[in-house]
């Protein structure tokens, strides 16, 4: 189906770790269009940075096992050999990760690492490619770009580390953009400046990205949809304001009760009790059932189903479609908006 | 860089004098009298006497290091007991025959050691690291002058292949007729640097291959030979520096393996002066030896250092 | 796969004990340590020589000093004397066994007396820092200028061979590094948490060492020795290789390889038991003291 940028049915990921394995991702479906949003929502441990390796196959190869369908760009991704995979890598998709500074290799120039991209993927001259990543610094906003080029990763601020790393995730005009939390490892107000800049960026040049973030106040900055990720598994989905507005699942309900935001002065910092399964033994019910306020005895029986109340939003809850009104998680006044809180989850 | 540079080569002086020191000490920790350690029993009661003056021999030893000090620093490490010639001329083509064997041996055991230890890393628990390592801890396990006659055993007594002793006949040249010498000394004497290289750049490349960086590199579509690239010039700067430091281990070092093939280097020399009790050349070969190993570390220091874009700039 | 025990083991590889250690920690490390089987196969074949060499009389009826000139070196499998003769007529399994005693005695005894004086003087250094740092690190750093074994070469040399001045010979050689393995142990210790715990509440400088350094820091420092006794081992057969240390016509396997060096044209195998002796035994030593590490690697 070549218009969506990702199609992904029932996608599982497992490692193999001894004799046992941990089921990482568990049958995630979704599909992803041509410069849209999604943001990707969870805790650690909850599946997301796997699930954005699995679109690059950048999961270790030997410890991972993945099935179900995934196409990316068209491409079978499953089934994929190594240099087909290694062909679509930097050219059709491209990843920017959390922490530029160990992201990034200590001993070549910022200017080499981009145009060793380039030249992996197109056959044009050197000076050209050096060309290209002149103005790729100065896309994404580094100043004195010329001598920047010659400059190693240490030699930058973590801003700066991020922006080049962003620059050579760009420099072969991929569709799609991977993003790993790349705004945790930076300081509140840098930020702000590269979420903006990843914004600018992805409008401009026509990508689809996805964000993989624990950070609902990031989340709500740059997505136009949001799927809540818990256990492997997508338990919500939604347009970012609905979502945020009123969530469906218990889960995500309780994620956005548990922001701090400007609202909460005075009120008691809700949470939700308990901890995430262990993934080597996953049950076939619902994962969050042990720590869910409304769980009822059918939620231990068997999975549940995506349920869908309304055109575009989905989720894994019992509850759901049963419900006449959608409840909110808070008092609307109160809820996160789209300006970025310190959301600190 | 340049005031680290500054910097270490000032701390190297104060380390080389010690060293003098020490091997300086030699003659006095040798039983009997000093003097009786640089000359020979029919020495002239003139010869002695003047030697006694020059050297300072009844003065206080302060007073006799720095005398000692300043002849050597003249090039005169006296005259050695056995055959009455200077001892730094004895010293001279020994030493070029021992930095020949001893680069050949290093240089071979860099380059097996980096290749094994390279793929080893790369294919962590595969059968090629099982036998890497294992090769790794023969290697450094083994009495490297047992190894020797066990070549020589094979290749000439046996095989008849190679020669067994000497460096070739007159100078040396490099033709076939010399080089047949140079192989099995230079094979015994480089399998425990090979073990050391191989273990150190496997750890390297383990470590390396751990960073995130790699998954960005993969990330980036990049093909295996430039993968290979990236972790090949972060595991330089280390491994250079060991293949520099076993360098100095084999120049100080190689006496056992010469002994073995009576190689006529450093280390013969040294073990002549063993048999001989000669100790003027034990004194003076061990003193050169040592400073060669001091400018080596001297020189590998700074060369990692730059090699390192992280100090370099700074 | 595990790591490499070796000479030259980086200092970086020997940590202090990250958590305070207790009494079941130890019982942890033997559990580990009797599930590797190749440890366990190299201690025990340590332990059938060590054996064999004590009880050397009961093994072999003959005297490693007594030969007679017809029946030098006859070769492996003669009937009587199973591992031939050397070339002065000795029974060649008898100079081995009785020589294994002067070997892993030249050999193991500069490591033990290194280990006492070097860990003395580098936990010393560690835990003080400052001007008594400098003073016993620098001079370190100055016996670490010479390659290991000039040094024990050109002091063994010095004095004459023996099997006294082997001994002290290479014990200097051994002492700095040591010292420095225990320094860098010990300077680790000084910011980790329980022992800042233990000096804000007070307690003397002698006591802290005592009761949170020592258990450890010691540990480590032990397991590096270990790494030691096999170089040391091919170090000490090495100077008897060269006429120093053990003198003939005493058994030691160095001396023994020396003395048998003509008669690889003719009896070849007889020549290199020697060596095979020295190599068994140092190849066992450094793959236990490598399990020996793994074992005490809590992390692994």
């Amino acid at each position: 189906m070549s218009e969506h940028l990702v199609r992904a049915r029932q996608l599982t990921v497992r490692f193999a770790q001894g004799k046992s394995f941990i089921h990482a991702v568990n049958g995630v479906d979704f599909d992803l269009h041509e410069r849209e949003v999604l943001c990707i929502l969870g805790e650690s441990g909850s599946g997301k940075s796997v699930t954005l390796r699995a679109l690059m196959r950048l999961n270790p190869p030997s410890k991972t096992i993945m099935s179900g369908e995934l196409e990316v760009g068209g491409h079978d991704v499953v089934a994929a050999s190594e240099p087909q995979m290694s062909a679509l890598r930097g050219a059709f998709v491209s990843m920017i990760f959390q922490d530029p500074m160990t992201s990034l290799d200590p001993v070549f120039t910022i200017g080499a690492q981009i145009t060793e991209t380039i030249l992996r993927h197109e056959r044009i001259e050197r000076s050209e490619a050096r060309k290209r990543a002149l103005n790729l610094l100065d896309l994404v906003q580094i100043p004195a770009a010329r001598r920047r080029l010659d400059s190693y990763p240490h030699e930058l601020s973590g801003g700066l580390r991020q922006r080049a790393m962003i620059a050579i995730a760009l420099s072969c005009r991929p569709k799609l953009l991977l993003a790993d939390e790349p705004t945790t490892a930076l300081d509140a107000s840098v930020q702000i400046q590269i979420l903006f800049l990843l914004r600018e960026i992805q409008q401009e040049m026509g990508m689809g990205m996805i964000f993989v973030t624990h950070d609902l106040g990031v989340a709500g900055e740059i997505a136009d949809r949001i799927a809540v990720m818990y256990a492997g598994r997508f338990i919500e989905e939604g347009p970012v304001e609905d979502l945020m507005q009123a969530p469906l699942h218990p889960y995500a309900r309780g994620l956005l009760g548990a922001t701090v935001h400007e609202g909460s002065r005075g009120s008691r910092l809700v949470t939700i009790p308990g901890a995430p399964p262990d993934l080597r033994h996953l049950p076939d019910a619902c994962a969050f059932a042990p720590r869910c306020g409304e769980m009822e005895g059918i939620c231990l029986e068997g999975l549940p189903a995506l349920r869908s109340p309304a055109p575009g939003r989905a989720a894994r809850c019992v509850h759901v479609t049963d419900r006449a009104s959608v409840t909110p998680a808070v008092d609307a006044a109160d809820a996160p908006t789209r300006r970025v809180s310190n959301g600190a989850r | 860089m340049f005031l680290y540079t500054i910097r270490r080569v000032l701390y190297a002086i104060p380390i080389a004098l010690a060293v003098s020191l020490v091997c300086f000490m030699l003659v006095h920790i040798a039983p009997g009298d000093p003097i009786d350690a640089i000359l020979p029993p029919d020495a002239s009661a003139e010869t002695v006497a003047m030697v006694r003056k020059d050297y300072g021999l009844d003065k206080p030893l302060p007073v006799q290091f720095g005398l000692w000090l300043a002849h050597v620093v003249q090039g005169d490490f006296g005259l050695s007991l056995a055959n009455r010639r200077p001892v730094l001329n004895e010293m001279k083509v020994a030493a070029g025959r021992t930095f020949l064997l001893a680069s050949s041996a290093a240089l071979l055991g860099f380059v097996i050691g980096s290749v094994l230890g390279g793929l080893a890393g790369a294919f962590r628990g595969s059968f090629i690291d099982r036998m890497a390592v294992g090769f790794a801890v023969a290697g450094i396990s083994v009495p490297h002058y047992w190894l020797g006659m066990v070549f020589v055993i094979i290749f000439s007594v046996v095989l008849g292949w190679l020669p067994a002793i000497g460096a070739g006949p007159g100078d040396w040249a490099w033709n076939w007729l010399h080089i047949r010498h140079l192989i099995l000394p230079a094979v015994t004497l480089s399998v425990i640097p090979a073990g050391l290289v191989t273990r150190t750049v496997r750890g390297v490349v383990v470590e390396i291959l751990s960073q995130d960086f790699i998954t960005t590199l993969r990330g980036k579509g990049l093909r295996h030979l430039m993968l290979a690239l990236h972790v090949i010039k972060n595991a330089a700067p280390t491994s250079i520096a060991v293949m520099g430091l076993q360098l100095g281990y084999l120049m100080g070092g190689s006496i056992l393996v010469e002994t073995v093939f009576a190689w006529p280097g450093t280390g013969m020399l040294l073990n002549q002066a063993i048999f001989q009790r000669d100790i003027p050349v034990l004194q003076g070969t061990t003193l050169v030896l040592a400073m060669i190993f001091v400018t080596l570390n001297l020189t590998v220091d700074l060369i990692q250092t730059a090699l390192d874009p992280r100090i370099r700039r700074a | 796969m595990k790591s490499v025990a070796t000479l030259t083991a980086t200092i970086a590889d020997v940590r202090p004990a990250q958590e305070p250690q207790r009494a079941g920690y130890w019982r942890e490390v033997g559990r580990r340590l009797l599930r590797d089987r190749l440890t366990m196969v190299c201690l025990s074949i340590l332990l059938l020589m060590a054996l064999a060499m004590i009880c050397a009389p009961l093994l072999s009826p003959y005297d490693p000093l007594q030969g007679s000139m017809i029946r030098r070196l006859k070769p492996v499998g003669t009937p009587g004397h199973w591992l031939g003769t050397d070339e002065l007529g000795r029974d060649m399994f008898a100079r081995l066994i009785y020589g294994g005693r002067l070997s892993w005695f030249v050999g193991i005894t500069p490591v033990a007396i290194a280990f006492v004086i070097g860990s003395g003087l580098g936990i010393t250094a560690g835990f003080f820092g400052g001007w008594v740092n400098m003073m016993i690190m620098r001079i370190t750093d100055v016996f670490y200028a010479f390659p290991s074994v000039l040094l024990a070469v050109a002091i063994s040399g010095a004095l004459g061979p023996g099997i006294d001045n082997a001994i002290i010979a290479m014990t200097m050689v051994f002492i700095p590094m040591m010292i420095r393995v225990s320094e860098s142990v010990t300077a680790g210790t000084r910011n980790l948490d329980y022992v800042e715990a233990a000096r804000s509440t007070g307690a003397g400088a002698l006591t802290v060492v005592r009761v949170h350094i020592l258990p450890n820091v010691l540990g480590p420092i032990f397991v590096y020795a270990t790494t030691l006794v096999s170089v040391s081992m091919i170090l000490a057969s090495g100077l008897s290789f060269i006429g120093l240390g053990v003198k003939p016509p005493q058994p030691e396997w160095g001396l023994m390889l020396n003395t048998l060096r003509t008669a690889i044209y003719t009896q070849p195998l007889l020549a290199t038991l020697p060596g095979v002796s020295i190599f068994i035994t140092s190849i066992c030593f450094n793959l236990a003291s490598d399990g020996l590490r793994t074992a005490m690697d809590v992390r692994a």
